[in-house]
């Protein structure tokens, strides 16, 4: 019961802040609604017996990802848009498109195969702590591991690239 | 104790939330984040798979997930930043140079 009470306090607070995330027109309170909501997914986590992971959403997400947002939107310093456009003119039309979508979803989960067990009280996992997340990600998904590393090495120099600023020598290269 | 399906049910209205924020804004930020808010729908739906099927894959996938989403937000934003150098615009649809 407590649980469940607390998923709620979790549920409300990100979906909440979700909406508000997409509907403010000034893009730090955006991302101030994001952090909100990244540190109530670490919560869920926490719920589901994720630690690591709850950790690592805080970490990766809250502390990386977010802040490099937070630096781009002051650094192009843009301002609070005016009413007239924040949203694209198709945008109720949209909204329909997306409730509609939700209403699939929840049709299909409340038909699926998956509520037909879901309300089996879920066991607690007796090995899903940071070792034997460890040994998974290096035993079992090894090679996934390594691409991923890759990924993330061609985000880097990719980055660097893109937003280097071209100097007077690599126009005259480009001019040879 | 919590039933998986509040978790999905939880999982499809953050998606869905993500789906129309790209769909209606018009600010490239806003949509990346909205993308963001995608991709944390579905961590939230492999993570709650990965407890009640007494599973760790659907952790090892969350790692992932997280990985290609800091890739995909340093060259996003490496992007919005040469466009808005180049075109002095933040706006989605006053970038129609590939238009044919």
């Amino acid at each position: 019961m407590v649980n469940k009470l607390i998923f709620l306090y979790f549920a409300v607070v990100i979906l909440a802040s979700a909406v508000l995330m997409i509907t403010r027109r000034n893009p730090i309170h955006s991302v101030m609604f994001m952090l909100l909501l990244f540190f109530h997914i670490a919560g869920v986590f926490v719920l589901l017996n994720a630690e690591f992971l709850a950790a690592v959403q805080l970490i990766v997400y809250a502390g990386a990802i977010l802040i490099l947002y937070l630096f781009v939107v002051m650094l192009l310093n843009i301002g609070k848009e005016s009413n007239a456009v924040r949203a694209n003119r198709f945008w109720p039309w949209m909204t329909a498109f997306g409730a509609l979508i939700a209403a699939e979803i929840v049709l299909l989960v409340s038909r699926g195969a998956f509520s037909a067990g879901a309300d089996q009280p879920m066991r607690f996992a007796a090995g899903a702590g940071v070792r034997e997340l460890g040994e998974a990600l290096y035993q079992k998904y090894l090679v996934p591991f390594e691409i991923a590393s890759v990924i993330l090495l061609v985000g880097l120099i990719g980055a660097v690239m893109l937003a280097k600023k071209q100097t007077t020598e690599d126009r005259a290269q480009k001019a040879d | 104790m919590i039933p998986l399906s509040w978790y999905i049910v939880l999982s499809a209205a953050l998606f869905t939330i993500g789906v129309v924020g790209v769909l209606t804004r018009r600010n490239v930020f806003i949509i990346l984040m909205s993308i963001e808010l995608m991709l944390n729908a579905a961590n939230i739906n492999l993570v709650a798979f990965s407890h009640y099927l007494q599973s760790l894959t659907g952790q090892v996938f969350v790692i992932f997930v997280i990985t290609v989403a800091a890739a995909e937000a340093a060259v996003a934003l490496a992007i919005i930043i040469l466009l808005a150098r180049n075109r002095g615009s933040v706006y989605v649809d006053e970038f129609n140079i590939m238009k044919g």
